[in-house]
């Protein structure tokens, strides 16, 4: 009996996303579930009730009767105390939960014997779990948003122009934090055409900054803020001062500020101070997307755009919502990827497997009983000391540097012994072919040594019909003349004439077919 | 003709010959190159014929011989397909290897050549036709082998016999001292034993070394038994006294040696250690099994449509061909999707490795063949610093030359061969039909790599699937 995944419509005010959209409806299918969504879920991300039927899912009206009928919930937002309660015993509840914010909704979901899978405790240090990762596609659909909001609020182009009608500047925009949404945030910046700058206490991600087109700024003091499983950690009073400084030179100097500082289970550091916003040119924007934990700037609301001391300051809480179409897709496709872990079997049953690292970390409550936190997962050491490579591997072009000096004596040694042995025992007219057969070597080896790797293979088509010169010594044999002293009765004709025009019929074959490929393949290569 | 305008003409078509060498180095050049190697050959065979070393009464033979050897030989040119050149190229080898053997005994059964020489110079005559019977026969069989093996009738895996080596030096030991033998002896019957004792074990020692080199060191075989084919010429030419001969060999010789050197250098082996065979078993190093870190985790598979998706949403790709496209036959639908792209203002350029397929520059040439035009097609230095800003790197039935481990296991077999960093990419699409490992026998890590994706299936079907697609 396959289970049923619901995916009611989301309560929470503003909330446009919905858990599920109809492509990845036929996927679940796919996977053996059945799938039953409310009616309207999807009508703020642009999902209709028809598309969904299309894709195979069932249209059930009213929450009440979707959270009866499934044994699997697919949300967005975290449960709200009504949602509790329409939970049953052995249901499967798949969503964001924040379960270090919520203690009381985790203890009131306990009660009701649910299992809990909240996708924000995922382990994200798993590279499998990536796929799963929602906090990541969400912030990456915020962090564009951001950047939309940002330009929504702005009085110029972000690109500079150069038109008849006046120079335009670009704008210049600083963004704090690299995180995902810092990062989705730069490309878009810079894809619009605005002079990008950022910065971020972790100094590894100076390099993804670069990448995308921004620049980073780097805060004049020497501490390493990496803390546990890609976050930022608190950093020390000296290096809080110098980051001020920073900040408040860069608040005088650039049009946007977008700020994307977070630190988990603490408020969200004050960067940007009323005197920063001050010091701003008017008309400029600040977007806050840290508005929900308490914001970066001293002056943002949470939820609201206001206009204070001439600066727009953007502190909506709901960037990816606003983009509801994009963040469902991400949000369902992750949800997918995680049911795929779920049910390895394709049988439409999922399993809970506690053994699994990333489904582990994921499952805060388990059949009623609370399992969050998860016990600490081991880090996968950082690549601290990489083991000593043996030999590095020679580039190209190292291999022509010249022989060390003993193993040049060495060869030039050899080749001296062997030429006096020559040269003491061979009649001269050895010598004199022995000299041609030499220098012919050398002139290979000078003629060859540069060709193209492209033509490797006609010079080797080439060079066999060449050898194919052999033809010769089987010519020589035909027929040659009577030598003096040489009587005509102890040669053996026959074999001699048939050995050599048995020779002379295979090494044309090669010279021919050998000459003509070549050509063939030559008329190939053009420009 | 008399003796010095025949030796004159001989001296031209040797400059013709290195000309044709050297034009071969460049594709402008390359055409030209060609016509020097025919007219060049072309003078050495009628300077021989009209030559005072030929009499009239051989005309007839050789026209005819001529005649049926042309035939064949310009017949199977035509009508072999390009995917099949690195068999065609074994096979002719053969046949050089195969004619040196004839020459060399027709000289030697033949009084008139012997009977001039006396003392050392008997001696060393009988040492250069020993040698070149020697190197022809090696040649011959060994060329067969490779034939075989790269048409598949032949296990392309590595045959290992046990004491192989220590079998190849009582060979080598036992070809000596027949030559001694052979030397000592005073007529041409007597001669005849060690002379076919020696050919039998040149022939088994060709079957035996090629038998033991696996399938991806085809490319440094075919072209060491290009360099072999050059040698035997050489040593006929000592035999004979004949400078064309032994220059024009020598040439080939060389020439083969140098780029089996290079196809060495391009897979970091020793060409020793490939000589001696086998994978990794050369220098006493543990088996590719069991060592090396095995790479875990999941592979992504992917669907044709969706990787025209990604190529259509690309702004830069680059495509590495490997073996599998040759099998496949994909390389026309690969331009097809080429030219498509391009016409989108896609930018493809096409990354070959120095030993991708089973002969050097393989890939080169079926690109060639499918009209790509070859500056898009570049080398793996030209753009292996590229891949970072690439957003689809697709791999088409190419595992080894595209394996990180080759840079990131030092254990690995295959630490340390210069490799394609396609997984630098934002994505590798690897077309292959199964999760089998490639002809190193190593898995392959980039398959598990979150950034790659798996399309499983034959390579043409797959391909003419995503044009299909692209077209759409």
């Amino acid at each position: 009996m396959p289970q049923v995944i619901g995916v009611p419509k989301e309560t929470a005010d503003g909330e446009k996303r919905v858990a599920t959209v109809p492509e990845v409806v036929e996927k679940l299918i796919k996977l053996g579930f059945s799938v039953k969504v409310e009616s309207g879920a999807g009508d703020a991300a642009n999902c209709s009730d028809d598309t969904y039927r299309a894709a195979g899912a069932e249209v059930v009206d009213g929450a009440a009767k979707l959270w009866a009928q499934s044994d699997i919930v697919f949300k967005v937002c975290v449960p709200t105390a009504e949602e509790v309660g329409l939970t049953h015993a052995g249901q499967t509840l798949i969503t964001f939960i924040w379960p270090a914010q919520n203690p009381e909704l985790m203890q009131s979901l306990a009660a009701r014997k649910v299992t809990v899978l909240a996708i924000d405790s995922l382990p994200r240090m798993l590279s499998r779990a990536q796929k799963m990762d929602a906090l990541t596609s969400q912030a990456g659909v915020a962090g564009y948003r951001a950047v939309i909001e940002a330009a929504n609020a702005f009085g110029r182009f972000f690109n500079g122009q150069i038109t008849a009608a006046g120079k335009v500047p670009p704008a210049k925009v600083f963004i704090a934090g690299a995180g995902v949404a810092g990062l989705a945030a730069i490309g878009t910046a810079a894809g619009l055409g605005a002079v990008v700058r950022a910065n971020d206490t972790r100094a590894e991600v100076a390099d993804q900054v670069v990448s995308l087109g921004g620049e980073f700024v780097k805060v004049d003091y020497e501490e390493e803020g990496s803390g546990g499983g890609g976050y930022a950690k608190v950093m020390s009073e000296g290096f809080q001062q110098a980051q001020r400084e920073m900040y408040a030179k860069q608040a005088r100097e650039v049009d946007i500020i977008i700020t994307t500082a977070l630190i988990p289970g603490k408020p969200a550091p004050r960067l940007i101070t009323a005197e920063m916003v001050r010091s701003m040119k008017p008309g400029s924007v600040i977007v806050d997307m840290a508005a929900e934990r308490g914001g970066n700037c001293e002056l943002t609301e949470p939820g609201q755009a206001v206009v204070k001391h001439g600066v727009t300051i953007v502190g909506y809480t709901d960037l990816a919502s606003r983009l509801a179409k994009q963040s469902s897709t991400l949000y369902a496709t992750n949800l997918f990827r995680l049911t795929e872990e779920l049910c390895k079997t394709k049988d439409g049953v999922i399993n809970v497997n506690m053994e699994d690292d990333a489904i582990r970390g994921l499952t805060v409550i388990k059949e009623g009983s609370i399992t969050w936190p998860p016990p600490a997962f081991k880090l996968p050491a950082p690549p601290a000391a990489k083991p000593a490579m043996p030999a590095k591997a020679p580039k190209h072009g190292e291999a022509n540097a010249p022989a060390s000096g003993t193993s040049t004596a060495i060869t030039f040694l050899v080749a001296a012994v062997l030429f006096w042995f020559i040269g003491a025992y061979a009649p001269p007219a050895f010598l004199g072919h022995f000299t041609v057969f030499v220098l012919a070597v050398f002139v290979g080896y000078m003629v060859v040594w540069n060709v193209t790797p492209a033509l490797h293979t006609p010079l080797m088509s080439v060079t066999n019909a060449i050898s194919s010169i052999i033809a010769i010594g089987a010519l020589v044999q035909v027929a040659p003349p009577l030598v003096v002293g040489a009587t005509t009765g102890d040669r053996p004709e026959a074999w001699i004439l048939g050995l050599a025009v048995a020779g002379i019929a295979l090494t044309c074959v090669n010279m021919f077919g050998g000459f003509a490929v070549t050509q063939r393949m030559l008329e190939m290569f053009r420009k | 003709m008399s003796v010095t305008l025949a030796t004159v003409s001989y001296i031209g078509a040797t400059i013709l010959f290195i000309l044709s060498l050297g034009g071969l180095s460049n594709p402008e050049t390359s055409r030209r190159g060609n016509l020097y190697g025919m007219i060049g050959m072309t003078i050495a065979v009628l300077a021989t014929v009209m030559g005072p070393q030929v009499t009239k009464a051989g005309y007839g033979w050789i026209v005819g011989a001529m005649a049926v050897g042309a035939v064949i030989g310009i017949y199977a040119a035509r009508t072999v397909k390009m995917t099949q050149m690195p068999e065609l190229v074994a096979l002719m080898h053969s046949l050089v290897g195969l004619a040196a053997m004839l020459v060399g005994f027709a000289n030697y059964i033949d009084p008139a050549a012997a009977g001039v020489f006396q003392g050392a110079e008997k001696t060393i005559h009988e040492v250069e036709i020993y040698i070149g019977i020697l190197i022809g026969a090696v040649t011959f069989s060994g060329s067969i082998i490779a034939f075989g093996k790269l048409s598949g009738k032949i296990t392309g895996k590595p045959v290992l016999l046990p004491g192989r080596h220590l079998m190849n030096l009582a060979g080598l030991l036992v070809v000596i001292y027949f030559d001694g033998v052979f030397i000592n002896t005073h007529t041409v019957a007597a001669g005849m034993t060690p002379l076919v004792v020696m050919t039998l074990i040149a022939l088994l020692f060709g079957i035996h070394m090629v038998m033991a080199i696996g399938g991806a060191d085809m490319p440094v075989v075919v072209s060491m038994l290009n360099s072999y084919s050059g040698w035997a010429a050489a040593a006929t030419g000592f035999m004979l006294n004949n400078d064309l001969l032994i220059v024009t060999g020598a040439l080939v010789g060389s020439s083969g040696a140098i780029l089996s050197y290079i196809m060495c250098r391009a897979m970091n082996r020793k060409f020793v250690a490939v000589i001696a065979g086998g994978f990794g078993t050369g220098g006493g190093t543990p088996a590719a099994k069991g060592e090396g870190a095995q790479p875990a985790g999941e592979v992504n598979p992917i669907l044709a449509a969706e990787t025209a998706e990604l190529l259509r949403e690309a702004k830069n790709v680059i495509i590495v061909p490997g073996y599998g496209m040759a099998v496949a036959q994909a390389q026309h639908t690969v331009f097809e999707i080429t030219k498509l792209l391009r016409a989108k203002g896609v930018n493809v350029r096409f990354g070959i490795h120095p030993v991708a397929g089973r002969m050097p520059g393989h890939m080169n040439v079926l690109l060639a063949e499918a009209k790509v035009p070859y500056d898009i097609v570049f080398e793996m230095d030209e753009l292996n610093e590229d891949f970072p800003n690439t957003d689809v790197a697709m791999i088409i039935g190419a595992n080894d030359i595209v394996n990180p481990a080759a840079q990131d296991d030092p254990a690995s077999p295959i630490a340390g061969m210069p490799v394609l960093e396609v997984w630098k990419a934002k994505t590798s699409v690897v077309m292959k039909r199964s999760m089998a490992s490639g002809y190193a026998g190593v898995d392959n890590p980039l398959f598990y790599k979150d950034n790659n994706r798996m399309l499983f299936g034959d390579a043409k079907k797959m391909l003419d699937e995503v044009l299909a697609a692209l077209k759409a």
